[in-house]
């Protein structure tokens, strides 16, 4: 008998798609309920077959439903998160790079001491910092403006991406760095000609790090934006909390959350290979 | 003229010196090697010449221009890495280029340079390829064309051999020193391999811990070296060195090692300072050989025997003192055995047991 016919094996593999059922089945139900329509879910129960396609639930979900007395659907709010997570995607990628490519390659004094607060915001929790960001945001007049998020999340955003970053670039060996200084290129354009062209694996990894990271943030955009400017985290909770009616529309807010949620898949699909590498890979050859 | 010229220059990384009082001239045209143990501070000397590392004190003076302000760039000097350095993202052209295009040199003149050095070195077909599509000794060679197009006052070249392989190491050690008979350029190499010191430099500095021990043409710091660290740190296998007393001998002088006695000629007046006290005698292995050969009996017991093939290096003792012996391989000795050593003394060497320098 093969090794992997054993009963042991069979009980082995039972356990473990039982667990991943149990994981996916959230995800399951979401889906099974964004085709189902709220009066057929009254009627039987949140768990249950769609009898039929209900596919309206997601055109309002996209763009009829109510939230917050606009009736739009979420697709202003996935505009708002957008308009968000991609500037402040590329300024901290880009932020990071300069930082990082600065202290692992451009050692200067107190080079460490610099890396070390910095890398301190990831260790940060959030909500310390929500009064502080209020006071930021109320002195330079950004209250309630998707550019303070932009903001916010450019300037936190730079711990991961200089952290990521300078790891990366510590690989790079400092031969390279003094051939630069005798060829008699300076800091731009060392970083422009030389360590630029040498970033793609870890410049997707920040990419992919930070748009889902920005994207799926809740707690500052529900903060600091109200009404129209909520990003579209902010809405999604919106939605599941002002009913329209008396009846809970389970469909159209699950067709919501899957709308929601297909940006940071599409990036982890496209580069889901280059991020598992990225996280890994630090040799330059 | 001196193409470098370094004025008791030091060197400290925290608390480690590194460098303690480096002098030395090299004059235009020549092919200097610095050579040393690791960490005797030979790169750190080479990246301060080169302006990657500022000097604690002293002074760095290339084409007698003084260059202790002046930034790596603008010292008209080229480098040569030992990891070559070639930048992984550009083609071999735009390596070769990538200074003058820093500098600004307009295009037709980037490209004449190019098309000289890639003829000089033999890279014409590499030129649109990337580094990682070369073999090492294609990376060599292109580091050196790198090098090599900036026609700067100075080359610095950092171990640019000690990442080949035994083979292609030999062949770009003539080569470059065919090279640097056609350019005549200056070069300071740094290397810890005395066999491409011994052959390619015109002067060697030997190293050892931040001091520059002896500069000498290679014959010098061979047969005279300067000190014992020199004697013992050049030669595959060393200079013998064995304390002996010094004794007049007639009108000459001899050494004697328990109840052996060897005349030695040809020692400088200096020596004579030093009739009846202790020294240590220097003797390279390829003057202690087999006998039939002209000089003075040694009887030794033989310890172990090293055929090469060419030669069978043999370690020996005598009189208490072990030394090696180069004999002729078709010599068959056995480990234990008694046998009679030749010692040729002409060439010996005496240093002073205090100061352990050169006598003389």
């Amino acid at each position: 008998m093969r090794d992997s016919l054993r009963p042991g094996r069979w009980l082995l593999y039972a356990v473990l798609i039982g667990f991943a059922g149990f994981t996916l089945l959230p995800l399951v139900v979401v889906i099974l309920n964004s085709f189902r329509t709220a009066q057929e879910i009254a009627r039987t129960s949140v768990v249950g077959w769609p009898h039929g396609l209900a596919w309206q639930n997601w055109v309002q979900a996209w763009s009829g439903y109510c939230i917050a007395q606009r009736c739009e659907g979420i697709r202003p709010y996935m505009e708002n998160s957008f308009m968000l997570a991609v500037p402040a995607t590329i300024l901290s990628t880009a932020l990071g790079a300069i930082a990082g490519y600065s202290i692992s390659l451009w050692r200067f004094r107190g080079d460490t001491i610099v890396f070390a607060v910095v890398v301190m915001g990831v260790f940060l929790p959030e909500q310390m910092k929500l009064i502080p960001w209020a006071l930021v945001l109320r002195e330079l007049g950004l209250t309630n403006t998707i550019a303070a998020l932009v903001l916010i999340h450019t300037v936190q955003g730079m711990s991961f991406t200089t952290l990521f970053c300078r790891n990366y670039y510590i690989g790079i060996p400092q031969d390279l760095m003094k051939a630069a200084r005798v060829d008699g290129a300076g800091y731009f354009r060392t970083f422009w000609r030389i360590v630029l062209p040498l970033s793609p694996p870890i410049l997707i990894v920040t990419v992919i790090w930070q748009f889902t990271g920005i994207w799926n943030e809740f707690l500052y955009g529900v903060t600091f934006t109200t009404g129209g400017q909520q990003p579209v985290t902010a809405a999604l909770i919106a939605i599941a909390t002002t009913p329209a009616t008396d009846l809970v529309e389970y469909g159209i807010q699950s067709a919501a959350v899957l709308l929601a949620a297909v940006p940071t898949l599409l990036v982890y699909f496209l580069g889901g290979r280059y991020f598992l590498r990225g996280l890994t890979a630090g040799a330059i050859k | 003229m001196a193409a470098l010229n370094v004025r008791d220059l030091h060197k400290r990384f925290g608390s480690t010196e590194v460098l303690k009082g480096i002098d030395l001239t090299v004059e235009s045209g020549e092919f200097a090697v610095l050579l040393g143990p690791s960490g005797c501070g030979k790169s750190t000397l080479l990246n301060v010449i080169a302006g990657l590392e500022q000097p604690n004190a002293g002074t760095v003076e290339i084409g007698e221009r003084m260059v202790n302000a002046i930034p790596a760039k603008d010292r008209d000097i080229a480098m040569v890495f030992q990891s070559y350095a070639l930048y992984p993202s550009m083609t071999v052209r735009r390596n070769i280029t990538f200074g003058m295009e820093c500098r600004g040199v307009p295009r037709p003149q980037q490209d004449e340079a190019v098309a000289r050095v890639a003829a000089l070195l033999q890279i014409d077909g590499l030129l649109e390829r990337r580094p990682s599509q070369l073999s090492g000794g294609q990376r060599q060679r292109v580091a050196m064309g790198r090098a090599l197009v900036r026609n700067p006052l100075l080359f610095l070249f950092d171990e640019p051999l000690s990442n080949l392989d035994a083979q292609l190491r030999v062949d770009m050690r003539t080569e470059i020193k065919q090279l640097h008979g056609r350019i005549r350029s200056t070069i300071i190499y740094v290397t810890h391999d005395q066999i491409e010191a011994m052959t390619m430099a015109s002067r060697i500095a030997v190293m050892n811990k931040g001091e520059i021990q002896q500069f000498a043409a290679p014959d010098v710091v061979y047969n005279r070296p300067a000190n014992l660290f020199v004697a013992r740190f050049l030669g595959t296998p060393p200079m013998n060195t064995m304390k002996a007393r010094l004794v007049r001998d007639g009108d000459g002088l001899a050494a004697t090692i328990g109840t052996v006695r060897l005349p030695l000629p040809a020692q400088p007046q200096a020596a004579r300072a030093f009739i009846d006290r202790d020294v240590f005698l220097g003797l390279r292995p390829e003057c202690i050989t087999d006998p039939g050969r002209p000089g003075a009996t040694l009887e030794a017991e033989v310890l172990t025997i090293e055929p090469t093939g060419a030669e069978t290096i043999v370690l020996a003792s005598v009189a208490g003192e072990r030394l090696r012996a180069r004999v002729a391989p078709d010599v068959r000795l056995t480990p234990g055995q008694r046998t009679a050593l030749v010692a040729d003394t002409r060439s010996a060497c005496l240093f002073d047991p205090a100061t352990e320098r050169l006598i003389g």
